[in-house]
C-alpha cells in the first residue's frame, strides 16, 4: 500500500469518527427531516472517502491536503460576541437587497427582520424552518443532493444542521435581490457545513446573491451544499461571490433542477480564497428550459480554483450556455471541467460551453477539460477552450496610444472579464462586480483580513 | 524632427530593414511607397516601439532624443503617432474609455489637467463631425466589428484627438471609399502646420493628390532605393516598380 492510500484512509476516518462521536449532537435540535438522512449519507461518504487525485472527478484538485488539517467542527450555533450587522464591512458594497447573515454555516441569531417580502415568501434559517414548516421542506430537501455520488455532498448531508432557506410560492415576483452573506469568523481553525435550500414556485421570480467572506484569517474548511428548485415558467438568478482569505478552503456544491420553460442564470465570481472547488449541476427536467451558467476567477499567489460543471439535458428543446473565464497570476492553479450530458430523448437540445483562460506568468497553470456525452441525435452542442497570454497586438495598440503598460494590461484583463460580467442581469450588481474585478486586478481589493500566509 | 541613420532591423531572425536613412524636418510630408513586403509597415512599427523587432544597427532620433530607448507609450506621448495598416479589434474595451485614457495620458505628460467629462464629449463630438464618423462607433468596443473603412477613419479620428507632432499613416487610404478618402485627407491636412510632420505610406498616387508630399521615397527590399519630389509618385503610378528594379540590377 502506498503512502497516499494510507493517508487517505486516515483522513476519511477522521470525518467518519467525527460523525460517530457527535451523532447525538448532530440530531439535537434538528428536524427529523435532516436527521433521517444522516446515516445513509455517512455510509456514502465512507465508501469513497475524501477524494484524492485518483478520483476522476477530482483529478485536478487534491482535497486530502486541506481535509487533513485539524479543525474544530461547529455542530451547534455559537453565540457571536459582536454585532455582525456592525462588524461586517466588506468590499462588496451594499446593494439595495434583502440581507441575511450566516456565521460559520449557521443562520445568524441577530439577523434583522426581513420586511417587505411578498406574502407567502418564507426566508430564514433552514434549521428553524425545517422544524416549524416541515411541509415546505420535506418534498425538496436532499431530492437533488441525495442522488449525487460525490462523497463531499454526502458528508454535507451527514453533518447538515443549518443554512439558508427560501421558499417562494407560485406566481410571486421578488424584485429586490436577496443577499446571503456567509461569514467565517473564529479564533481557531473551523470546519463548517452549510446547507441551503431554495424553492421557487411556478411562474415566480427571484434573485439570490451569495457572498462568501472571512472575518478572520484562520484556517477554514467549508463544505456547502445548495439545492435550488426552479418551478415551471420561473425566472431565477443565483450569483455567488467568493472573497475569502487565502487560508479558507471551500467546497461548494450547487444543484439546480429546472422545470418546463424555466429560466436560470447562475454565476460564480472567485476573487480571493485558498482552495476552492465549485461543483455545479443543472438538471433540465422540463422542456424549453434555459440555463446560463457563468464563472470567472482571478487568482494569484498559490490559490487553487476548480470549477466542475455538469449540465444534464434530460428533456427536449432546452438551451444551456456555459461561459467560464479565468485570469491566473503568479503560482495559482485553475481547473475547469465542463460536462454536458444530453439524454436519449432530449432532442433539439442546444448546449454550448466555452472556457477561456489567461495565464499571466509561466508558473500559473490551467487544466481545462470538456466532457460531452450525447445520447440524442438531433442536438446542437459546442465547446471551446483556450489557454493563452495577454494579446500582444492589442497591448501594443493601447501603448501606441500613450497608455502605459500596466494600465493597458488592466484594460485588457477587465475587457476579458467583462464578457462574463455583462451577462449579469441585476444591473447594480453588474456595476459593482465590474468595480470589484477592476480592484481585484489592480491588487487593491483587500482581503477581509490581510494576514494571509499563502 | 526625425532622423534615421543606417537602421537595420530583424524580425524572427530575418533581416527586414537593411539600412534605412531618412531625415524629416518639421512641417514636411514624406511619402513612402514600395512593393508589398518591402518593409514599410516594419519601419512604422519599429518607430512606434513594437517590441518583437530586433534593432541590429543604426540610430533614430526624434525631437533630439534617442527614440529607440523609449517605450512605445513614451513615444506616443512625445508626439509620435502610428495609424495602423491593420487596426486590431479589442473586444470589451469601450472606445470611450480607451480614448479618454489615451487623451488624458497625453495631457498628463504635458502637465495639463485631465479633461472633464463634458469637455471630453465636446471634443469627441467635434472631431467625429469633422471626419463624418458614425457617432455610434464610439459606443462600441475598440474597432470591434468596424468595417475596413471605419477602422481607418477611427485611426485618423484618434490622430485628430491626440494632435501628434509626427504622424505615420500606414496605408490609411486602403479600404476607404472615394468620399471618405477626401474627408480623411482633409482631417490630416487640418493638422498641418510648420511644426508637424507626416509620413504617408501608400501604394497609390490618389491619396497624394490630397496630402501633397514634399518627398517621395521608394522602399525596396529593406532599403530606400529612390527619393525624389512628388512627381515620382505619378511616375510610379504610370510605370510600376519594374524600371526601378531594373535600375538597381
Ligand atoms: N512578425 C513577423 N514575422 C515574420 N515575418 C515578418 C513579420 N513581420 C513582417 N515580416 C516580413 O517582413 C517583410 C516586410 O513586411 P512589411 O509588413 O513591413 O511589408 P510592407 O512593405 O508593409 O508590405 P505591404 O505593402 O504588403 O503592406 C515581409 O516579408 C513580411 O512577411
Ligand atoms: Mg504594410
Amino acid at each position: 500500500m502506498t503512502q497516499t492510500v494510507v493517508n487517505k484512509i486516515a483522513v476519511s476516518e477522521k470525518y467518519t469518527s467525527l460523525f460517530q462521536v457527535n451523532r447525538e449532537l448532530l440530531d439535537e435540535g434538528s428536524s427529523p427531516l435532516l436527521n433521517r438522512m444522516r446515516d445513509v449519507a455517512i455510509k456514502r461518504f465512507e465508501k469513497v472517502g475524501v477524494p484524492g487525485f485518483k478520483n476522476e472527478d477530482y483529478k485536478y484538485t487534491n482535497l486530502e491536503r486541506v481535509f487533513d488539517k485539524e479543525y474544530r467542527p461547529v455542530f451547534q450555533y455559537e453565540k457571536v460576541d459582536v454585532d455582525l450587522n456592525e462588524v461586517f464591512r466588506c468590499d462588496v458594497p451594499q446593494l439595495n437587497t434583502f440581507t441575511v447573515l450566516l456565521i460559520n454555516g449557521w443562520f445568524y441569531a441577530r439577523n434583522q427582520q426581513l420586511s417587505g417580502l411578498p406574502d407567502g415568501v418564507v426566508a430564514g434559517s433552514l434549521a428553524q424552518l425545517a422544524n416549524e414548516r416541515p411541509e415546505l421542506v420535506q418534498d425538496y430537501l436532499n431530492r437533488q443532493a441525495g442522488l449525487s455520488d460525490d462523497p463531499l455532498v454526502a458528508l454535507n448531508t451527514a453533518f447538515a444542521k443549518d443554512g439558508f432557506f427560501l421558499y417562494v410560492p407560485d406566481h410571486v415576483v421578488i424584485e429586490k435581490p436577496i443577499q446571503v452573506i456567509n461569514l467565517m469568523r473564529s479564533e481557531d481553525a473551523v470546519f463548517a457545513t452549510q446547507r441551503n435550500l431554495i424553492i421557487i414556485g411556478k411562474n415566480s421570480q427571484a434573485k439570490v446573491i451569495f457572498c462568501d467572506h472571512t472575518l478572520s484569517a484562520c484556517d477554514f474548511l467549508v463544505n456547502n451544499v445548495t439545492e435550488v428548485f426552479v418551478g415551471r415558467d420561473a425566472v431565477v438568478d443565483v450569483y455567488t461571490i467568493q472573497s475569502q482569505s487565502n487560508n479558507a478552503n471551500t467546497v461548494n456544491s450547487s444543484f439546480f433542477k429546472q422545470a418546463e420553460n424555466s429560466n436560470l442564470l447562475t454565476g460564480t465570481a472567485t476573487l480571493h480564497g485558498g482552495l476552492i472547488r465549485n461543483n455545479l449541476k443543472v438538471s433540465m427536467d422540463g422542456e424549453h428550459a434555459e440555463a446560463k451558467v457563468l464563472g470567472m476567477s482571478f487568482t494569484d499567489k498559490r490559490q487553487h480554483v476548480d470549477n466542475f460543471t455538469n449540465i444534464e439535458h434530460n428533456k427536449a428543446h432546452c438551451l444551456s450556455n456555459q461561459l467560464y473565464k479565468n485570469v491566473l497570476d503568479e503560482d495559482s492553479v485553475g481547473a475547469f471541467t465542463g460536462r454536458i450530458h444530453v439524454a436519449r430523448d432530449a432532442q433539439k437540445t442546444n448546449a454550448f460551453q466555452r472556457n477561456n483562460n489567461v495565464l499571466l506568468t509561466d508558473s500559473a497553470k490551467m487544466n481545462t477539460k470538456p466532457q460531452l456525452i450525447i445520447d440524442a441525435d438531433d442536438v446542437k452542442c459546442s465547446h471551446g477552450a483556450t489557454v493563452g497570454q495577454i494579446d500582444e497586438e492589442a497591448l501594443f495598440y493601447l501603448r501606441a496610444r500613450g497608455i502605459n503598460e500596466p494600465d493597458a494590461r488592466l484594460m485588457l484583463m477587465n475587457a476579458f472579464a467583462h464578457e462574463v460580467i455583462q451577462e449579469i442581469r441585476v444591473e447594480p450588481l453588474r456595476d459593482r462586480i465590474d468595480e470589484l474585478v477592476d480592484k481585484r486586478l489592480r491588487g487593491e481589493l483587500a482581503r477581509c483580513h490581510s494576514c494571509d500566509r499563502s | 524632427m526625425l532622423t534615421i541613420k543606417n537602421l537595420k532591423v530583424a524580425v524572427e531572425g530575418m533581416e527586414i530593414l537593411k539600412g534605412i536613412n531618412l531625415d524629416i524636418k518639421p512641417g514636411e510630408v514624406h511619402a513612402i511607397m514600395g512593393p508589398n513586403g518591402s518593409g514599410k509597415s516594419t519601419l512604422g512599427n519599429v518607430l512606434a516601439g513594437k517590441e518583437n523587432y530586433e534593432v541590429l544597427e543604426g540610430e533614430v532620433s526624434f525631437l533630439g532624443e534617442d527614440l529607440l530607448e523609449l517605450a512605445a507609450e513614451e513615444r506616443a506621448k512625445k508626439g509620435l503617432f502610428l495609424s495602423f495598416q491593420y487596426p486590431v479589434e479589442i473586444p470589451g474595451v469601450p472606445m470611450v474609455n480607451f480614448l479618454k485614457t489615451s487623451l488624458n495620458e497625453h495631457r498628463k505628460y504635458k502637465g495639463l489637467e485631465p479633461l472633464t467629462a463634458g469637455e471630453f464629449l465636446k471634443l469627441m463630438r467635434e472631431k467625429k463631425e469633422m471626419l463624418h464618423l458614425d457617432s455610434q462607433l464610439t459606443n462600441r468596443s475598440v474597432n470591434e466589428g468596424f468595417s475596413g473603412g471605419e477602422k481607418k477613419k477611427n485611426e485618423i479620428f484618434q490622430m485628430a484627438l491626440l494632435e501628434p507632432k509626427l504622424a505615420i499613416l500606414d496605408e490609411t487610404d486602403s479600404g476607404l471609399d472615394i468620399d471618405a478618402l477626401k474627408i480623411v485627407a482633409e482631417g490630416v491636412n487640418a493638422l498641418k502646420s510648420p511644426e508637424r510632420s507626416t509620413i504617408v505610406i501608400t501604394h497609390y498616387q490618389r491619396l497624394l493628390d490630397y496630402i501633397v508630399p514634399d518627398f517621395v521615397h521608394v522602399l525596396y527590399k529593406g532599403r530606400i532605393v529612390k527619393s525624389a519630389g512628388k512627381e515620382l509618385a505619378l511616375e510610379l503610378e504610370e510605370k510600376g516598380y519594374d524600371w526601378i528594379k531594373k535600375e538597381l540590377a
